[in-house]
This record gives C-alpha cells, structure tokens and sequence, in this order.
C-alpha cells in the first residue's frame, strides 16, 4: 500500500512542479472551446441542436483527459530513457503495485487538468445542469483518466523508444478523439456513430454530457458498464505487458 | 554455501544475422559475505551479467541463483535479497535529492524511523545534506554519482552490485565509500559484488577476482593467484596479459547518448 502511494505521489509531484506542463496543456482545450464553440455556435443553434457550449464542454474535457492520460502513462518511456525505470523495476516490490501507483498517479492529474477545463469553461459561459451533479462527474472523468492512462501504460510497455510517442498520438489519439463524438453529435451521423461505438472515450464523453449538460446518447448505465470493462482489460493488459519489461 | 551461484550463463541481443554475443557460457560462484570484483575492459560483459542477475534483462540461456532464489523463476523473491548501484544514470531528476532517497526507503521497506536516520547520515557522508531540498536535475555527475550511491546504501540487502561505482568520483569519495562498504561487509556480513577499471580498488578491496573479456571470464581467483598464475609482478600486468593492449571503444557510451537524448526531448 505504501509502496503504492509514493509511486502515485511521484506522479503529483512532477506534475505540480512542472508549470508549463498544466497551463500548456490547457492552450489545446481552450483553444477548441473559443474556435469551435464561438465559431460553430450559431450553426448549431440553427439546426435546432441547442445551445454548442452546453455540448462542447463535456466532449472537451474529455478530450483535455485522454491526452494527459496516455501522455501520463507513456511517461514510462522518458522514464526508460532517462534511467530511472531500472530503480522501479529492481525493488522488492510486485510490479503489479508499480503499475497501480503509477497509473493512479497519472489517472489523477489527468482528472485534475479536466476539472481545470471545466472551471475554465464557466468563465466562458458554460453552465452544469446542477452543482450536484459535478462531483459524480468528477468521478466518471477519473474512470476515464484510468482508462487511458492504463492503455498508454501498456503501449510504453511496448515501445523502446520515444520514436513512437509521436505516430501513437497521430495514429491513436487523434481519431480516438474525432471519432468519439466530441464535437459534433453522433445522432444522425450514419456509418460515424457505428465506429463511434467502438471508441472508449465516447463513453467517457457521454458520461461527462449526461451529467454536466442533460445531453444522452448511449445511457448513463452503458457507459458506466462500458468503461468499467474496458478499464479492467486495459489495467490488466498494462500490468501483464509491464510485468514483462526489460532495460 | 555461494549466495551467488552462476552456470553457463549466456546471453545473446539482437536476432540472428546481427547478433551481439555479450555474454558466452560463463559460470562462477560467490559465497555468502565475499567481496567479490569483476575486472574487465569496456564491453566485456560486466553490464550485461549484473542485468540478468537483478533481474531486468532477460536470459538466452543458463541458470542464476541469487540466495537460494533462481532468477529466471522467482524474480520477486530474488528482488528481495539485493539492492544495486547502476552505471547509468537512474535518478529521478524531477525530485529532489531527499524525495529520491525518501522513495527508495519506502520502496525497500525501510521502517520510518530508520529510514530518517540513516538518509541524513548518508547524505552527510556523500556531502549532500546541505543540498537535500535541491532539485536533482540541478545537481552535477558527480553530485548525482554521490547520491546513487548513498542511496544504494540506504537499505541493507544481503548481496550488494556495484556497477562501476567509483567512475567520476574524487579519490576522497571513494576512498571513503569503499571504507563505508568494508564496514558494512564486516558487520551486517553483506556479500558485494562490483565491477571497476581501477585495478588498485580491486587489490585492495575484493576477496576474489574474475577477469572477464569477450563475454568469457578468463581467469578468477585472488589477486595474489591471478599474479602468480600469469607470472606478473602487478595486478595490472596481470590484467594486460590476459586481456591484450589494443583499446577498447565503449560501444556507444551509454551516458553519452542519454545526454543527447536528454537535450532532444528536454520536456517543456
Ligand atoms: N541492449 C543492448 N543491445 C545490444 N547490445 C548490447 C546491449 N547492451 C549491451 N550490449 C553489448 O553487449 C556487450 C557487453 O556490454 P556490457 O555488458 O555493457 O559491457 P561492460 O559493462 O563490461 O562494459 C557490448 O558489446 C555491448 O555493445
Ligand atoms: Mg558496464
């Protein structure tokens, strides 16, 4: 349990120190509410689909934590290369735990950089449906934050070097967050809310919409259901690969 | 009875067509509370033996037992007789030098009290107490040489590796590490196993001695044995006449490249 915490801990520590890190991963999100949000506003209204922000929001934040998150877990890769992942993998301690006290630590960062999208967003004009509701939402933003902190956990697992940082935020990461429904609405988007289906983070996105904007597409049960097993796998995927790394 | 005992250890990297053989069928025992050296030139193997033995690198094939635990099966038990000195740098440089020592107590189990007591005695001992809230990332080699091996002497395992624990630091740290360590092995009977390019650190401190070159060791036993196995006068003669003149290139300096690696991808 100890051993758990200091690793989760670790993973706070260099996030808070690192300033740069928490307000340049803010500029990505921001940038999406103002452009999309103030530029595809009225167009939306028109196509009777209500008011943008409302449904921006959610799908923002959820973008703002797929990226800490993968980001959190592949930090494994810098650790590689920077020499302190061999001072993990020697203590007396079963890797399971290892893996557990990192990705909890990332997991959480990535929640708190959500929940500073979500404070953000009110200075623009987004308004939850009820105060009440946040904390739940708070809590569905860390099941999502563990999800794809675990899966970045098992992809670092993986990879060698940095070379591959890059093409898994390309190749990965981007579309899953296109595809998910983020910022636009999968109703009546045909073949798109089929793929949509099979992406994670859409689950996560409609957790947040149910939530903070009364906006539902697949149900709050499904979601919840969806991204619970797809958590369990990916941790369980994570820890196998890193129970396996070598320097 | 060996706390260390080595058979037809091999270990081969890359596939077929290009493989690097970096470690070719040696076997070696060492018993419980030796101090026992391995001597060799840049790529010999040295490296690559302490990897396999702690556990991080995999196999191709032999068996290794490290206190009565074979490594390949029971990695977690065997975790939990050593503690290690690497020669790559494996500070986190985002902590600071108290925190990285603070983690690795925690890690190891050591009781709190214990842990307090002891990360100020040894970061007194390295020169470091004074800098203990300084971030490491703003320490020099040096300064993060010390720390490692303070930190390496934070927990006291049953087998120690040092990895060429002494390259970078002032003849003073040194002299007063391996002071530190004989002590250690004298009254916690801790067995060590290090590697060195200084031939005097390895007369004066190891028990035994195994020469290691290509992958193979050439010849172990004690200073005094590898002298008169070899008919030279020093250790260094003796060294030289078993392992030839022509100078070594490091492959590739492993520290070298993380250096660069590290100005590529400084993280904003
Ligand atoms: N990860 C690796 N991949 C390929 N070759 C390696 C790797 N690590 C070490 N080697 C090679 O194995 C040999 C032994 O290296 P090493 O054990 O580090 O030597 P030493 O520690 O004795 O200087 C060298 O030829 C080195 O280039
Ligand atoms: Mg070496």
């Amino acid at each position: 349990m100890k051993t758990i915490y200091i690793l989760w801990l670790r993973q706070l520590k260099r996030y808070f120190r690192s300033k740069s890190r928490i307000f340049g991963s803010l500029a990505q999100p921001l940038l999406f509410l103002l452009a999309l949000g103030f530029g595809f506003g009225p167009v939306f209204q028109k196509a009777g689909e209500g008011n943008y922000l409302q449904f921006l929001v959610p799908g923002i934040i959820g973008m703002s934590i797929i990226f800490t998150s993968i980001f959190s877990g592949m930090e494994i890769i810098w650790d590689r290369q920077f020499g302190f992942l061999k001072e993990t993998l020697v203590a007396p301690v079963p890797r399971f735990n290892i893996m557990i006290g990192r990705t909890f630590g990332g997991a959480t960062v990535a929640t708190m950089q959500g929940i500073l999208v979500l404070i953000l967003s009110l200075f623009l004009g987004f308004r939850p449906v009820s105060f009440m509701l946040i904390l739940p939402a708070i809590l569905m933003m860390f099941l999502s934050a563990l999800l794809f902190t675990a899966l970045g956990t098992a992809i670092a697992s993986k990879l060698e070097d940095m070379q591959g940082f890059q093409m898994i935020i390309n190749f990965l990461v981007m579309p899953l967050f296109f595809l998910s429904g983020a910022i636009f609405p999968l109703s009546g988007s045909g073949a798109l809310a089929i793929v949509a289906r099979f992406d994670p983070l859409s689950y996560s996105i409609d957790s947040l919409r149910v939530l903070l904007s009364n906006i539902n597409n697949f149900g709050f049960g499904i979601d919840i259901l969806v991204l619970s097993a797809v958590t369990l796998i990916f941790l369980g995927l994570g820890s196998y690969f890193f129970s396996k790394v070598q320097i | 009875m060996s706390i260390i005992s080595v058979k037809n250890l091999t270990k081969k990297f890359g596939n077929k067509e290009n493989a690097v053989l970096a470690v070719d069928d040696i076997s070696f025992e060492v018993e419980k509370g030796e101090i026992f050296a391995f001597l060799g030139p840049n790529g010999a193997g040295k490296s690559t033996t302490i990897k396999m033995l702690t556990t991080i690198l995999s196999v191709t094939s032999g068996t290794l037992v490290l206190d009565g635990n074979d490594v390949k099966k029971n990695p977690n038990e065997v975790r939990h007789s050593f503690g290690i000195v690497f020669q790559d740098p494996s500070l986190d440089d985002e902590l600071t030098a108290y925190e990285n020592m603070e983690f690795h107590g925690v890690l190891y189990g050591v009781p709190k009290k214990v842990r307090r007591e002891r990360i100020e005695q040894l970061m007194q001992f390295v020169e470091l107490w004074d800098r203990k809230d300084s971030l490491v990332k703003e320490f020099s080699g040096g300064m993060k040489r010390r720390l490692e091996i303070a930190r390496g002497l934070l927990h006291h395992p049953k087998i120690l590796f040092l990895d060429e624990p002494t390259l970078g630091l002032d003849p003073q740290t040194r002299n007063h590490m391996w002071d530190y360590l004989r002590e250690l092995n004298k009254t916690e009977g801790i067995t060590v196993f290090f590697t060195t390019h200084y031939m005097e650190e390895a007369e004066k401190i190891a028990g035994r001695i195994a020469i290691i070159d290509h992958g193979k060791i050439i010849m172990s036993g004690t200073s005094e044995e590898l002298k008169k196995n070899t008919e030279t006068k020093t250790l260094e003669e003796a060294f030289l006449k078993l392992t030839g003149k022509d100078i070594r290139k490091d492959e590739a300096g492993t520290i070298d490249r993380m250096r660069m690696g590290r100005r590529m991808w400084t993280r904003k």
